[in-house]
């Protein structure tokens, strides 16, 4: 009381707490970032594919299994050679300007992902090479070679389909009123501010929508964006921080949900991107990044960097996915071996730069492996860069170990094939061996799943030896909201799903 | 007088020309290839071609300068790469927001500053000059994000008086718009009351020991009339021109204080377009606030010229 009576004598205006004035069923989505661009074809970041989740139905989803199941497709049908993907679409469905959809939208945004200019879907969908209209409510896709992790990236962004007459006309600027066909059309966007969606009442699944509207509003420091939760001002946040998980256990009024994500974070090692990589005994030796994996303690790691909240892991998928190759376990740590490697190496006392962005996160992790694989003769030197700027110095191979996390794909391939194969893009370690290469290709072009497990043992055992990418760990997916929103669904790939969300 | 303007008026041209080639060389200076940065974390070899050359970037620098400063002589500023969105669009949409923080800032920047100042000059060496003085060092001390989140905290979380963070506008719902407005401005208006109430003890102190305020006390004067309406005035002065500076540097964005309480404003725009190297939207914003300094410039020296008459010869 008296702290009021001080304000109002210093004249500040104290406001009441401001009643929702929006009605029940909003959901008030805190998000850690600003989205990019909202068209599916253009858009390039995780957030992004957040707000999609409610905005852009896909031919097809992933369950919290991974498992592919139907969306705005039926079925699908492989052909005997795997070259064609026949795929059956739902009927009934309307895009939110009300145009219908058929085989010749889906068509036509197989094309404009395919051609667009600028489109960020053009590499995931490289092998379909034409798209025929089979009838009205089915597809094929035909494709130059077998291509398995198609399906994942036709229930990912290059499965989305939008309305080919809003494109059309919108052309590049679609993304500033994209029109989809998911279970919320878009109302508008005040970019860092929100971004508001109310639902679409044709939507063709329209049973599992009970709320009316979602706003999504970034809100960058976690704090802040916790504080917004506590008071009432949102009713659900992504990506709280760690340390915030315990207090926020102990409140009755929010639940915290958590999942293991399909990313990872980890080290990349330069062992063949520049000349670099012969001039430090790290890139130039398999040895001595034998001995500095050996020197980790990937649980005292975890714990010191994220409080426990993320699960350990030695390879590009976490160890409970189907794909991980059981063949090649996580390493316990093991200093004294370390240390005769490091002996039979010739080199003692290594030394090398560890680049990391200057994400907390991420420093804490160059510190702990600084600190840690000291005791094995390691002299590690942390050299803190803006993201934007390690990224391109990676690019260039101006560096020689990189920590470096990936936001991870419901496909194996997604989190692999692109930095492991030679000469491509995210290929920052410069590593290629034609013996990965054609591993790589054949598990692309293997559709039997068993069949690819085997290869990506194979693989495993290669690239887990040779150590271009040393994987660390997979976070977890941290979410806090309201006790009152129920039918919450913990998906692996982090994004939110709006069908069955509902406010009581 | 017209001669003065027309004097005044063919200076800008030059300082805008030669502020658009320190914008645009500046941001070249950034570490980190911008196709790189916004082609997303996949870093597809066509889309970094296709953003190269939307950019122009594998044009020579004298070339890429002219593209863009074409554009800003046919009111163009250029388009936001990561959004797709007009540059010229994200201004106006984020100037009254700016615009409406840096004024409610100012304004309790004056309210306590000036008002502290008087106190602390007027009660010298007495425990109400200590406090203010303590509380001017508390306020250039305390660092924005800090106090911000201390804010949210205790009367967000805590008391649950206040929006925790976000912007409403006032033509939505002026209640919430100003609710919003008020830690986040208090937070930035703290900061330049400290800075405000020394000045204004100092000139105080000043202008109290002179002459003819010794005489208006001799008259017999009542204490308030002398202080408020003798002592003030003058003193204000220096007050006033330093007020205005702080308040130009308001208009260029709070950049901290915008993260923290989510105010869409253009210190927040700015910051995240340079991480994202969206340099259109960099280059057009600086642009403008450098245009809208030029030009409170202008308008002071016109203001000082019509006050002034020594200066209209």
């Amino acid at each position: 009381m008296r702290l009021k009576s001080l304000l109002l004598f210093l004249g500040i205006p104290v406001f009441a707490v401001i009643a929702a004035n929006v009605c029940a069923q909003t959901l008030r989505f805190g998000l850690a970032e600003d989205p990019d661009v909202l068209d599916p074809t253009l858009a390039r970041t995780f957030v992004g594919r957040v707000v999609f989740a409610a905005l852009c139905d896909k031919l097809f989803d992933i369950d919290d299994k991974l498992n592919i199941v139907p969306q705005l497709a039926t079925g699908y049908e492989w052909s005997a050679d795997s070259k064609a993907l026949t795929i059956k679409l739902r009927p009934g469905v309307t895009f939110h300007d009300g145009e219908k959809f058929d085989a010749a939208a889906a068509k036509f945004n197989i094309e404009r992902h395919k051609t667009m200019a600028g489109s960020n879907r053009r590499g995931e969908l490289a092998p379909v090479a034409s798209v025929d209209v089979v009838d009205p409510m089915t597809v094929r896709l035909n494709l130059s070679a077998p291509f398995a992790p198609l399906l994942a990236q036709l229930a990912d962004r290059a499965g989305m389909m939008v309305s080919p007459k809003a494109a059309q006309e919108a052309g590049d600027k679609f993304g500033v009123k994209p029109i989809c066909s998911g279970p919320f059309r878009f109302v508008e966007r005040i970019a860092q501010d929100r971004i508001v969606l109310e639902r679409y009442p044709n939507y063709w699944n329209k049973a599992d929508i009970y709320l009316e509207k979602v706003i999504y509003l970034p809100i960058v420091d976690a704090t802040v964006r916790l504080a917004n939760l506590k008071s009432g001002q949102l009713d659900f946040i992504e990506r709280m921080a760690p340390s915030d998980v315990a207090a926020l256990k102990s409140d009755s009024r929010f639940k915290v949900s958590k999942i293991t994500e399909i990313g990872y974070q980890g080290i990349t090692i330069n062992v063949g991107k520049s000349d670099l990589a012969q001039k430090n005994p790290l890139g130039k030796d398999a040895k001595v990044r034998e001995a500095f994996e050996l020197a980790l303690d990937r649980d005292g790691i975890v714990q010191v960097v994220t409080e426990g909240e993320a699960a350990v892991g030695n390879q590009w998928v976490a160890p409970d996915n189907t794909y991980y190759a059981k063949n090649m376990p996580i390493p316990k740590r093991d200093v004294a071996k370390a240390k005769a490697l490091l002996a039979e190496a010739g080199v003692p006392n290594p030394t090398f730069t560890l680049m990391t962005p200057t994400t907390s996160d991420t420093q804490k992790i160059a510190q702990v492996v600084q600190a840690m694989v000291k005791d094995a003769g390691f002299d590690v030197k942390i050299q803190s860069t803006e993201f934007s700027t390690s990224l391109d110095m990676a690019d260039k191979g101006q560096y020689e170990a990189y920590v470096l996390a990936w936001s991870g794909r419901a496909d194996p391939d997604g989190n692999i094939f692109s930095f492991a194969a030679c000469k491509q893009p995210l290929n920052y370690s410069g590593f290629c061996k034609q013996e990965v290469d054609d591993l790589l290709t054949k598990s692309r072009t293997t559709l039997d799943p068993a069949e690819r497990r085997k290869t990506y043992e194979q693989i495993a055992a290669i690239l887990l030896k040779d150590r271009p990418d040393i994987y660390l760990f997979h976070r977890h997916w941290l979410w806090a909201y309201t006790t009152k929103l129920t039918g919450l669904r913990t998906i692996p790939d982090g994004l939110v799903r709006v069908q069955g969300l509902k406010l009581n | 007088m017209l001669n003065y303007l027309i004097q005044r008026a063919a200076t800008i041209v030059p300082t805008l020309f030669f502020v658009s080639i320190l914008i645009f060389g500046l941001q070249q200076l950034l570490p980190g290839d911008p196709a790189l940065i916004l082609a997303g974390e996949d870093h597809d070899p066509t889309v970094i071609a296709h953003l190269r050359s939307t950019l122009h970037l594998d044009d020579p620098l004298p070339l890429r300068y002219a593209y863009w400063a074409g554009g800003v002589l046919k009111g163009d500023l250029g388009e936001s790469q990561r959004i797709k969105k007009p540059v010229l669009d994200l201004i106006i949409e984020k100037l009254p927001v700016t615009l409406e923080l840096a004024c409610i800032a100012i304004v309790i920047a004056l309210l306590i500053g000036v008002t502290a100042g008087i106190v602390s000059a007027v009660a010298k060496d007495t425990f109400w000059d200590y406090a203010a003085n303590i509380f001017a060092l508390w306020g250039l001390s305390t660092p924005n994000f800090w106090l911000g989140i201390m804010m949210i905290l205790l009367f967000s979380v805590t008391l649950g008086w206040l929006p925790a963070s976000g912007y409403v506008s006032p033509f939505e719902d002026l209640k919430t718009n100003l609710a919003s407005m008020i830690m986040p401005a208090f937070v930035l208006g703290n900061a330049i009351a400290a800075v405000l109430m020394r000045h204004t003890r100092s000139a105080m102190l000043q202008v109290l020991s002179s002459d003819y305020v010794r005489t208006a006390r001799a008259k017999g004067l009542d204490e308030r009339v002398v202080v408020l309406k003798h002592a003030l005035r003058n003193a204000l002065i220096p007050v006033i021109t330093l007020g205005a500076l702080e308040f130009g540097t308001l208009l260029s964005g709070a950049v901290l204080t915008e993260q923290v309480f989510s105010i869409p404003g253009f210190g927040k725009l700015i910051v995240d377009a340079v991480f994202n190297r969206d340099y259109a939207v960099v280059q057009g914003v600086v642009l403008f606030t450098a245009t809208a300094y030029i030009m409170l410039n202008l308008l002071a020296d016109v203001a000082y010229f019509l006050v002034n008459p020594r200066l209209r010869g």
